[in-house]
Formats: structure tokens, C-alpha cells, sequence
């Protein structure tokens, strides 16, 4: 009997150092539904109640019913039917029941539709779980966020009839979005919507690399304004899975087996407008995409967990030279390593998860007309700020834990050495299923290319001395300080870059963005040492069953914040200088040194 | 049509977290430092009877006899979709054996009129599997034990597939019956999120007297009605609600009597290395065998 939730410290103690109350509040509006829904909790500490148990409920199912699939279904993937229909892998299919049945699969839905109303946090933390068992579940388990755009934008009639079938599990949605010629442009997408006599819209067109597109429910975007170039002659429909809507063919994968990625042949087919037309892409795709790049960076976390826990298991037991092989200083720094990236990956998604439900929340606020003019009015100032962190720290936690959960998994076959490049270990799954992560809902170079403006452009400087301002234990002091100067490195290689032009920022936008994230990370971790949570965490001994010997969780903090600030300060003080090299041989020399383009084959 | 089943199900002692403080020094189990679970093979039972009620309708209730924490696995059945449960609390209860329990039980399945009852083949801290069949014939209804699959239902007639180790029979009988479920049955399902939410303040009356005691300001009249009214107070009988003969109940229902206890302690003697062929691999099992340390 496993519990991936119960089982993982790191994430308990996150569930009460970070203030679940305050989201409840924000989601239940005060607690505004208590007795219309047996959902909906009567106060914060039953809302939190509430997180913790439906959690401990899918670590279980997690662990007991999921993972034990997960090579199954790696094996055997999904097929392409001769009538045109995709068959998930067994295993897939089964936790997608078991999942159904838990009431798991509207999680962030308000109640009235039969969802949990759990703020984005609590999801998070339930998609790290979910693809901690199995990688490719998650990309069905974490679509949740076409209902939650179909909620935000759909009119009224669209939401009742589709929201409450998510919610029960009885529908998957896809968000069809990539083509042959759109890939990270979706600007230049083609397939084309138009209506007929009466007004009703159809779908003509091929869309392609669409994960899940069997699914029951589409969300496709389409040129509803066939004279308008570019994005605002984008809008979003909605279409049912019919016999106009053709999978043409099912993507053979280095990962993810268990999710299908389908091409997908519209053949006119019927559908509905979601919101507004001309809104598609600027609007509900981009809001889409948001919370699909959270749902990568968690699902990025469950693989590095997973892979994590294979190397620490392999470096304790695997003995070579009279020892077990953590005895080396090479693989025991590599295993710290990892954990140490897990952590701060997992403080950077928590928080920005935090971040996007204050976000939502105050949104919520300031549209709500039974509000009073004055909160409507405060909500409106602090959601300008709260925005632009939002719309930073998305991209840089699926960015940081993206490439992360690669360095994790390519260093965990590493610490097997032979045994981990053979198919009888899990982690050349991990390895392979971890690729993705930095490629779909935005490569990380697009990630860089959003998250830097807000380097540059005056939010991560204000929201670093938020940062700055915090209480702090007395305790990190020291760690405060080298923080302190590297935000001092950060603003000399922004203004730097700021003369240096836009085509210089996107340059090494990867050495600003790391330099932010490592900064973020450090006051979060300074933050987590500093924390009130009486908790006290099991150490490693030399025997299997263990010592039972336990350290208060805010000491274990403290180190791991000193070992991540203080590595972290040279390399800091490096990228801040090569950001004001002022190199541009890339745009200067690259016919020369990249030289002709070659035969392949 | 549709059929009403009640689960029978016990809280145990989870054997298999074992600790060095997990038996007391007369031999007998240190349930103190052992976490009290739903017994597994009740979960197999409780899941066969949700997945009858999904199939053909009727409800599922679930009945467990034990001490005030026994509510704790009524509310985990709550949560996992059933439609009633009852605890079956009276201190004239303690120190029955396996017949006690099955006349106490057998009492409050026949107040309930179900057309099967289920129960796990046996509790993994007595392994007796004797509770089950004791209840049926109580009840002087038929059993199935060891059931691994009920292929048909069909009127008042039921077809079950009982695992007999290394094969299996396919047994037809009437309605009402007995099954014994064992844990190759199925998978139980895990608490649903929404029955979570609702049910966590499930209790029952001798919960909350005990509260009451802790905290003088509880009105206990008061939290049942309110309870009752959200349809989350716990039924609970005892003996004179079942109407229970009570020379059948207790110590005085039951006729085994502990004679001895002795506690084994296994101690490694010595150790011996077998070379990795054909024939010395088959002489050690050959030993083994010998020995009945396998076979």
C-alpha cells in the first residue's frame, strides 16, 4: 500500500507552509456555497481539510493502481483502429475509470458543475502525483484546463452541456491548436471555419501533433477571417468527435506512449464559437496555454521524482569497491544535486500556482458587480501587478522544471551506469518521456522569450524585493546577503541588454532568465527555511529499515537553501558577465562558423 | 431487478507494518502500536457489492462490529459509495470468538432482509475464514466462499466462479447467499473526491458521547439531530436493538478458550552457499521440500 502524496515530505510540508487558506478563500469566495453544494467547505480549515484528503486518495490510487501500469502501457501505447478510432493502452484506459470514479476529473471546475473548486495549487500538486505513475496519464488527467477554458469563455447553454460530463470523467477534451505550418506560430494557422446560410460554423482543414485528439470534445483554432493575416483572424471552436472528424493517423513517439497524438482531418465539420470571434488565439488560446505550461512544469516534477527516487534507491544499494557507490563524492553530489533542483523546481510551480490563483481569484472580484466598489477596486490594483508576476513566473517554471526533470532523468541512468540504458529499469522510460517536456505547450526557448520581457521589463525587479521584504529566519541572513548582490548582477545585465536592443535580450535571454530564476528559487528556499511548520523528516542511515533518527524539516530547509544560494552565486556572477560580453558573433558570424547547410543521409 | 447487499467488514490491526512493539510479552497483539485498517479482502467484498449495485441497482450497506474507532472503516465505505452503514457496538460484545461474532452478526443481517451478503474470505489478524460460512449458517442460507467473480445474476439465481487454488469451479445456487470474496476478485476503487468531502463528519452516537467527554460544551442531542438531518449520523446498534440472545454473545458465546500462547522466536542458525547448477539448485529445493519449509 504506497501513497505518492503521503510518501513525499517535500510536498507535505509545502501543503502547510504555503497559506491554503487564503486560496480557499479566494476560490470559495468567501465561502459563499457551503450548504448549496456538499463540496463546498464552510471554512478555510475544512477546505484545507478537504485538499489533504482528496490527495492522500489519489497518492493511493497513484501509487497501488497506476504506477504498476505504467510499464504496460509504456509497451504497449495506443492504437489506430481500422474505422478510424484510437484505442488507449489498457492501463490507460483503466486509470482513466479509476480516476473518473475517484471524482478527480474536475478539480478546478466550480462546484455548480460538478467540479472540486480546488485552486490551481492543489492541482499541481495532484498532476505531480498522477505523472509520477505514469507520465503519459497525465496528459489526458491534466487537459482539465480545456474545460476550466471552456468555463472562462463558453456561454452559459456550451457550459452546461459539456462542463458537468468533464467533470464526471465521461468526456476527454483536446486542444487543437498545431498544424503542419503552425507549430510554436500559431499565428500562421489555416484551418479554416466558415458558416453557411444560417449561421452555423464548420471546420475545414488538418491539424497535427494533437495529444488526445480522440478525444470526445475538441477546442480547435481556426481562421473564422479568411482576409486576416495573423492572429486576430483567429478564432476558437468547440466540436464533438463525429464522422467528420477523422484521425488520420496515430505519432510514433520516443515517450508518452500511453497519450495518442493524433493528425487530425476536419472534414466540415459542425461546431460552436467559444466567446468571441477574432479572440481565439489572442485571448482563450493564450489563457489555454498558461495553464497548460503549469500543468508541464508539474508533470516535469512527477518525472524527476520518479527518476529521483530510482537513482537514490540504485547509489544506496549497488556496492562497487567495498561500498555502496553514494560513498563517492561524484555519485553522492550527483543524487544531492537532483534533489536540491526537485525542491527549488517544486517551490518555483507552488509558487507560481499560488500566483495564478490570486490571480484568478481577484479577477473573480473585480468582475463581480455584488462586490463593493471599493474591493472591486482594490482587486483591479493589486491583479495589474499580480498579472505581470503571473505571466513571468509561468514560463519560467515550465522552463526551469522542464529542463530540469531532463538533467534528472539523463543523470539518474547515469548513477544505474549499465543497468539504467537497459529496458529493465524504469528510468529510460522517465528519460524518454521527460524529452518532451521542454518541447510541447512552448519550447523552452519560447519560454525564455515570454519569461525575459518580464526580466527586462520592471516585474522581476519589483517582484524580487517583494521577495526581499519578506520576514526572514536570522538563520539565512548570509544567503540574503549573496542574494542581495546577485540581484545587484541581474540589474547591471539588464540594463546592459536594455542598451543593447531586443535582438541582444533574446540572445541570452537564457543566461537573464536563469540568473531570475535562481535568484526566485533562493528567496523561496530562504523562505522555507525561515518556516513556522513543526516538522520533523526521517535522515538516511546505513540500515535498510531505518534509524528512525529525524531532523526538524526548517534545519534540512536551511541546508539545502545554503547549498543551492551559495553554488549558484559564481555561476550567477558568470552568466552576468557573459550577458555584457557584448558577443555577437551568433548574429554576426554564423554563415561563417555554422557554414554551409549539409546533405543529410 | 435489483439486489440489496450488506457487507460485513472488520477493522484489523495491519499486519504488515509490523514493528518490534507489535506483540505484547504474554503473546498476545500490541493493537496500540499497529494502525487499524479495513481489513483487505472486506475492501474485495465491498467493491464486488458496489460493482452489483452499479450493474443492476439496490443499495449496499455496510455492517461492522468492533470497538468506537471500528466507525473509522464505516466512513472509508461511505467514501468508497456505500448507501448505509451500521456499527454494531456493545462492551457485552467483547471477547467473542468466531461464533459469538457470526450469531451477533448473523442477528443484524437478518434485521437488513438482504439478497447477498458479502464478506472478505477471512481478517489478516485471525485468518480463520470462519466467520463468513458461521454467518450463512446462521442465516441457513447458502455460501459461496473464496469467490473470485459472479459471472451471473439472474433473477433470484447466481452464478459464481470460487477460486480453489489451483483451478476453479463455477457453482450456481438461489438467493439469499453468502459470498466470501477473496483478493483476486477485484480491484477496490478508492474514495471518490465528492463522497470524501461529504462524509469526513460521518459519526456515530458513541463518537460523539466521546467527544462529549473531552469537551463539556458538546450538546450530543444536539450534534446527532444536526448530523442526522445531513444525513451523516452513523447507525449504531447494539444487542438489545438486535434483539440478541445474550448466553450466545460475549465470553459466554463462546466456547474456544485460549489455552496457550507461545511466542517463536526464528533465530538464523547457519548459513549455506549453493552453486549456481542445475543440480544443486534442484538438490536444495529437493531439501526444502524435505524440510516442508516449502510444498
Amino acid at each position: 500500500m504506497g501513497n505518492f502524496y503521503r510518501d513525499n515530505d517535500d510536498i507535505q510540508f509545502l501543503m502547510k507552509h504555503i497559506d491554503l487558506g487564503e486560496l480557499a478563500n479566494f476560490m470559495e469566495r468567501g465561502f459563499r456555497f457551503a450548504g448549496r453544494f456538499d463540496t463546498a467547505p464552510a471554512n478555510a480549515q475544512e477546505a484545507v481539510t478537504n485538499y489533504d484528503l482528496v490527495l492522500d486518495a489519489l497518492g493511493r490510487l497513484s501509487a497501488d493502481f497506476i504506477a504498476p501500469r505504467s510499464e504496460g502501457i509504456d509497451r504497449q501505447g495506443s492504437t489506430l483502429l481500422e474505422n478510424g478510432t484510437v484505442k488507449y493502452a489498457d492501463g490507460i484506459a483503466e486509470s482513466l475509470q479509476a480516476l473518473a470514479k475517484a471524482d478527480v476529473m474536475g478539480f478546478t471546475l466550480p462546484h455548480e458543475y460538478g467540479g472540486l473548486n480546488f485552486p490551481n495549487l492543489v492541482y499541481s500538486a495532484a498532476i505531480e502525483i498522477v505523472s509520477r505513475a505514469d507520465a503519459s496519464l497525465m496528459n489526458l488527467f491534466g487537459l482539465q484546463g480545456i474545460a476550466e477554458t471552456i468555463n472562462f469563455f463558453a456561454d452559459e447553454e456550451i457550459k452546461r452541456q459539456y462542463l458537468p460530463q468533464f467533470a464526471a470523467g465521461k468526456v476527454t477534451g483536446a486542444m487543437v491548436l498545431t498544424e503542419p505550418d503552425a507549430g510554436s506560430d500559431l499565428q500562421a494557422c489555416k484551418l479554416r471555419a466558415f458558416q453557411d446560410a444560417q449561421g452555423n460554423w464548420y471546420l475545414h482543414g488538418v491539424k497535427r501533433f494533437i495529444t488526445n485528439g480522440c478525444g470526445e470534445v475538441l477546442l480547435v483554432l481556426a481562421r473564422s477571417e479568411p482576409d486576416r493575416s495573423g492572429g486576430l483572424g483567429l478564432s476558437l471552436f468547440l466540436c464533438e468527435r463525429g464522422p467528420t472528424v477523422r484521425v488520420r493517423r496515430l505519432e510514433d513517439k520516443l515517450g508518452i506512449h500511453g497519450s495518442p497524438t493524433c493528425e487530425l482531418f476536419f472534414d466540415n465539420t459542425p461546431c460552436r464559437l467559444i466567446g468571441e470571434r477574432q479572440r481565439g488565439l489572442v485571448t482563450y488560446v493564450m489563457s489555454l496555454m498558461n495553464g497548460a505550461r503549469i500543468g508541464i512544469a508539474a508533470q516535469s516534477m512527477g518525472i524527476a521524482e520518479a527518476a529521483y527516487r530510482i537513482a537514490r534507491d540504485y547509489a544506496h544499494s549497488r556496492k562497487q569497491f567495498g561500498g555502496p557507490i553514494e560513498k563517492l563524492p561524484a555519485v553522492r553530489d550527483m543524487v544531492i544535486e537532483m534533489k536540491t533542483q526537485i525542491e527549488a523546481g517544486r517551490a518555483l510551480l507552488y509558487e507560481t500556482s499560488r500566483i495564478v490563483d490570486h490571480e484568478v481569484g481577484l479577477t473573480k472580484i473585480s468582475e463581480d458587480p455584488t462586490e463593493s466598489p471599493e474591493a472591486q477596486k482594490e482587486a483591479k490594483q493589486r491583479l495589474r501587478t499580480i498579472k505581470r508576476v503571473a505571466a513571468m513566473l509561468t514560463p519560467m517554471s515550465k522552463y526551469y522544471c522542464s529542463e530540469m526533470c531532463n538533467r534528472v532523468a539523463y543523470d539518474t541512468i547515469q548513477v544505474l551506469g549499465g543497468s539504467g540504458y537497459m529496458r529493465d529499469y524504469a528510468c529510460e522510460r522517465l528519460a524518454r518521456d521527460a524529452r518532451i517536456t521542454t518541447i510541447y505547450e512552448g519550447t523552452s526557448q519560447l519560454q525564455i522569450v515570454a519569461a525575459v520581457r518580464g526580466v527586462c521589463g520592471g516585474a522581476c525587479e519589483k517582484y524580487l524585493a517583494e521577495l526581499a521584504a519578506l520576514p526572514y529566519a536570522d538563520s539565512v541572513r548570509d544567503l540574503l546577503d549573496l542574494l542581495a548582490e546577485g540581484t545587484q548582477q541581474l540589474f547591471k545585465a539588464v540594463a546592459f541588454v536594455k542598451e543593447a536592443g531586443v535582438d541582444y535580450m533574446d540572445l541570452f535571454g537564457r543566461q537573464l532568465v536563469d540568473i531570475a530564476i535562481a535568484l526566485i528559487n533562493g528567496y523561496l528556499l530562504c523562505g522555507q527555511a525561515s518556516s513556522r511548520v513543526q516538522m520533523q523528516v526521517p535522515i538516511a542511515d546505513d540500515t535498510t529499515n531505518g534509524s528512525g533518527k529525524t531532523v526538524p524539516m526548517a534545519e534540512r530547509k536551511l541546508m539545502l537553501a545554503r547549498r543551492y544560494i551559495t553554488r549558484n552565486a559564481p555561476k550567477i556572477r558568470a552568466w552576468a558577465e557573459e550577458v555584457c560580453s557584448g558577443d555577437k558573433s551568433t548574429f554576426k558570424e554564423y554563415e561563417v562558423l555554422a557554414g554551409p547547410v549539409p546533405e543529410l543521409g | 431487478m435489483t439486489y440489496n447487499c450488506v457487507v460485513l467488514a472488520k477493522q484489523v490491526p495491519d499486519t504488515k507494518r509490523i514493528t518490534g512493539q507489535a506483540m505484547n510479552e504474554d503473546g498476545t497483539v500490541n493493537r496500540a502500536a499497529l494502525p487499524a485498517i479495513f481489513n483487505p479482502e472486506d475492501l474485495n467484498a465491498l467493491e464486488m457489492a458496489l460493482q452489483i449495485k452499479e450493474q443492476y441497482g439496490g443499495k449496499v450497506t455496510v455492517i461492522t462490529m468492533g470497538l468506537p474507532a471500528a466507525a473509522e472503516i464505516l466512513r472509508q465505505s461511505l467514501y468508497r459509495g456505500a448507501d448505509g452503514v451500521i456499527l454494531i457496538t456493545d462492551k457485552r460484545c467483547a471477547a467473542s470468538d468466531t461464533l459469538a461474532t457470526s450469531y451477533i452478526l448473523s442477528c443484524a443481517v437478518r434485521k437488513l432482509n438482504p439478497d447477498i451478503v458479502l464478506c472478505g474470505r477471512q481478517a489478516i489478524d485471525g485468518d480463520t475464514a470462519q466467520v463468513g460460512p458461521q454467518v450463512a449458517e446462521k442465516l441457513g442460507v447458502p455460501q459461496i466462499t473464496y469467490t473470485e467473480q459472479i459471472l451471473t445474476l439472474n433473477g433470484k439465481t447466481i452464478t459464481a466462479r470460487r477460486s480453489i487454488g489451483n483451478g476453479w469451479q463455477e457453482v450456481r445456487t438461489k438467493l439469499p447467499v453468502l459470498l466470501t470474496v477473496v483478493d483476486t476478485a477485484n480491484e477496490p476503487r478508492i474514495p471518490a473526491a465528492k463522497r470524501l468531502m461529504k462524509y469526513k463528519a460521518a459519526r456515530c452516537r458513541i463518537e460523539i458521547e466521546a467527544m462529549a467527554k473531552q469537551d463539556p460544551s458538546i450538546d450530543v442531542e444536539a450534534v446527532c439531530k444536526q448530523l442526522e438531518q445531513k444525513g451523516l449520523l452513523i447507525r449504531q446498534w447494539d444487542l438489545d436493538v438486535l434483539g440478541a440472545d445474550l448466553k450466545w454473545c460475549g465470553r459466554d458465546g463462546s466456547p474456544t478458550k485460549v489455552h496457550r500462547i507461545q511466542s517463536v522466536v526464528l533465530t538464523t542458525k547457519e548459513t549455506k552457499s549453493v552453486e549456481p547448477t542445475q543440480e544443486a539448485i534442484e538438490a536444495m529445493i529437493h531439501e526444502l521440500i524435505v524440510d516442508h519449509t516449502i510444498g
